[in-house]
């Protein structure tokens, strides 16, 4: 699939209300575009419940319920289980994707015992965090997915934590699908939701939702700070099915060696939430503690994929 | 004649059956003591093939009211039931519900609220719930809540109200006791009740954006909206009790219900069960000479502003039995029926609070204070009669007397 080959219909209508450069707006165009028409929105609390624009105008192109911060996986519950009946019933020919639309906010903190609740009992919708990292709706406070060291309007130092990974908690539920997305690789986030629609049960995807105003970078450059997030480390793009992990895009690029993991300096530099750790002077301590974490992380990474390798060909050698 | 079926069954299992009768096809729900039978009932009724329902097993009841909002919204018929701080738990939901306009039924077994833990009956819950939009209906038997959950789906997605429906119904008083109910025939229910509609669904040819951000300037019709459903709600429920008489048969009031009020001087209002016990104290007081009556509320909201004006107007004294309290305030009830009879006759209208947390309401009491007050002798604020101190509270109340002394109160 290339970019040229996405659907031409526009799900995602104009005249949203969005910030210039919305991180939120760009992901929900991929995915409706992915997805199609036979899907029924459910929008948690989030930027999204604003941006689609006031009663009874709306920029979403498809049947949309908004509903309450803490209800993502639940309110999502009761509407694949309707549907189910309407199929049953004939009243449905076919059964249309349920779709799950939230926040960090909505997803990490205050909705995770619904969905938490959902995903054990393999509840079957897809529901989607556009991770801005933040509480942006309300003007950038700090969330369970802040990362350490980030400025928010009530951690005006940096925060003093390391962020939650709600995705691993996902893939820890054993639902059928996980997956990671970036709003620098469409491509491969657009194969991930027309996957995930084939797909029955629950199904988790996280977009990086890098957002203007709150991360303090200019609008226009949104899928810039996307890229550079994979390029370094701070976001890494993947799926997991059948008890494995497939790394994708960027972040398989770096493991397999073709490309090389960039210093994270130049992601923290491109915004100005972690202007702190550079300003007045530089705070070498907090850096390298990201930098290192990251370099962990990947050394495992590119060593287990190095062993594999190793095994393969071990395994592929002609016998002697 | 045809066979009635008869059955001697709890309280709990009673709303089971009139979740199942409606045809209710989605049901989500969290246990909690004492609605845990009907939840039990409802998936025995699935696994055995006797009702054709998926049932959510939720893991909140905030999840319970959200997952019901869902399957409501996509056009199915649904049930829930709840409890105490279940139904608190949920409240934020019960305001999402009735503002985006979904009928739905949901079962409340009237229960205290902790801490201490108390498991038994008053109405402060349900009552703290009043100003959410919802429809509040009490019963006051086994057979009447098998009915009112059959009518409240009736009221609920009736063109002229599109409002969800609380049915209200005493913790262990009614829920856990058995009583013999006659299960209503199937097929005159069907005739009864039309197959599930509303007003809107989530509709993929029509897609529309449900809830959205709503401006001042559309925000009060949609509450004003909500208020003439509630007035519509008023005729709609007692048409409803009428043609459920005549169509499936059996009665129990419309919005409210009376005993004895026909030549009556005096008179008691209570909900629930607990206007059983003011029946016993209404003989007891005639026995006495007293013409007294009762008017049992039905519904509480909508309020019956115009019946209790008519009922009550000429009399020499109303006491309302309250089983739930504002506080700094007073009795919940009392409140209510004071404002609805207020500049309508000089009749005083007394407040006895008693029966909280599941405790004893002695008819004699009740009498008592009911001859009191013909006497002219009863203070016109709440009393709570039953309230006694015991060893233990004579234990608190010294500690309490030195920590004051400690923190120079006087
Ligand atoms: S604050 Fe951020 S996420 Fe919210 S609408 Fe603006 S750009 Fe989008």
């Amino acid at each position: 699939m290339r970019l040229r080959d996405f659907p031409e219909e526009e799900l995602f209508l104009q005249g949203s209300a969005a910030c210039q450069g919305c991180p939120g707006s760009a992901a929900l165009r991929v995915a409706f575009k992915a997805l199609g028409k036979n899907t029924i929105l459910a929008v948690i609390a989030s930027c999204t419940s604003v941006l689609q624009s006031p009663y009874p105008a709306s920029a979403l192109g498809l049947p949309t319920l908004n509903m309450a911060f803490a209800t993502g996986g639940a309110v999502a519950s009761g509407m694949t289980a309707a549907a189910d009946r309407l199929v049953k019933n004939g009243r449905f020919s076919e059964k249309p994707t349920i779709l799950v639309w939230a926040g960090d906010g909505g997803t990490y903190d205050i909705g995770i015992q619904a969905l938490s609740g959902a995903a054990e009992r393999n509840a079957d919708f897809i529901y989607v965090c556009y991770n801005n990292e933040a509480y942006s709706n309300t003007g950038t406070q700090r969330s369970g997915a802040t990362p350490y060291a980030a400025w928010t309007t009530n951690t005006t130092r940096g925060k003093g934590e390391w962020r939650k990974d709600v995705a691993q908690i996902m893939v820890a539920h054993g639902i059928p699908y996980v997956a990671t997305a970036s709003l620098a690789y469409p491509t491969d986030m657009f194969r991930k939701f027309a996957k995930a629609r084939e797909i029955r049960g629950t199904r988790y995807i996280e977009i990086q939702a890098p957002c203007p105003p709150g991360w303090k970078f200019p609008s226009s450059h949104t899928i810039k700070v996307a890229r550079l997030a994979v390029q370094t480390g701070m976001w890494m793009l993947y799926e997991h099915e059948g008890g494995r992990t497939t790394y994708t895009a960027g972040t398989q690029r770096i493991i397999q060696g073709q490309a090389k993991l960039a210093p994270v300096e130049e992601y923290l530099r491109a915004q100005g939430r972690f202007r702190h750790l550079f300003e007045p002077e530089r705070d070498e301590k907090r850096i390298a503690e990201i930098q290192n974490r990251i370099a962990n992380i990947f050394e495992t990474l590119q060593f287990t994929h190095k062993m594999k390798e190793h095994i393969m060909d071990i395994e592929m050698a002609p016998p002697r | 004649m045809e066979e009635k079926m008869r059955l001697v069954e709890t309280g709990n299992h009673v709303a089971a059956w009139g979740a199942r009768l409606a045809r209710a096809e989605v049901v989500s729900a969290y246990p909690i003591t004492p609605q845990t039978q009907v939840i039990e009932e409802i998936s025995r009724f699935i696994d055995e093939g006797e009702m054709d329902c998926s049932y959510i097993p939720v893991e909140s009841e905030h999840s319970a009211m959200a997952a019901m909002i869902g399957a409501v919204a996509m056009g199915v018929r649904s049930f829930s039931a709840t409890s105490s701080h279940g139904l608190a738990y949920m409240h934020e939901l019960l305001h999402w519900a009735s503002n985006i306009r979904l009928p739905m039924v949901m079962v409340n077994v009237n229960r205290a609220l902790g801490p201490g833990w108390n498991i038994w009956c008053d109405h402060q819950d349900s009552l703290a719930a009043r100003d959410t939009g919802w429809i509040q209906l009490y019963c006051s038997t086994h057979q009447e809540i098998l009915d009112t959950i059959i009518q409240a789906y009736r009221v609920s997605e009736d063109p002229k109200v599109i409002l969800p429906v609380m049915v209200c119904y005493d913790a262990f008083i009614m829920s856990h006791t058995y009583m013999q109910v006659e299960i209503r025939d199937q097929e005159a229910v069907d005739r009864f009740l039309p197959p599930f509609r509303s007003l809107w669904k989530l509709d993929l040819d029509y897609p529309f954006t449900h809830g959205s951000v709503i401006y001042p300037d559309d925000y009060e019709e949609v509450r004003f909206s909500i208020h003439q459903a509630m007035e519509n709600a008023r005729r709609v429920i007692v048409e409803a009790a009428e043609e459920f008489r005549e169509v499936v048969g059996g009665y129990h009031g419309g919005l409210v219900e009376t005993y004895r009020m026909e030549d009556a001087e005096c008179a008691l209002v209570a909900m629930g069960a607990v206007a059983s016990e003011c029946r016993v104290t209404v003989d007891f007081l005639r026995e006495r000479g007293h013409r007294c009556g009762l008017v049992r509320v039905r519904c509480y909201r909508p309020f019956p502003v115009d019946e209790l004006r008519g009922l009550l107007e000429r009399l020499q004294a109303v006491m309302v039995v309250d089983r739930g309290f504002s506080f700094g305030m007073e009795g919940a009830l009392y409140s209510e029926v004071k404002a609805a009879v207020y500049g309508h006759g000089d009749r005083p209208v007394y407040d006895l609070v008693t029966g909280l947390g599941g405790r004893d309401v002695p008819y004699d009491v009740i009498a008592e204070n009911m001859e009191a007050a013909l006497r002219g002798e009863l203070p016109a604020e709440s009393r709570w009669p039953t309230v006694r101190l015991n060893e233990h509270h004579e234990l608190v109340k010294r500690s309490l007397e030195e920590y004051w002394k400690r923190e120079g109160v006087r």
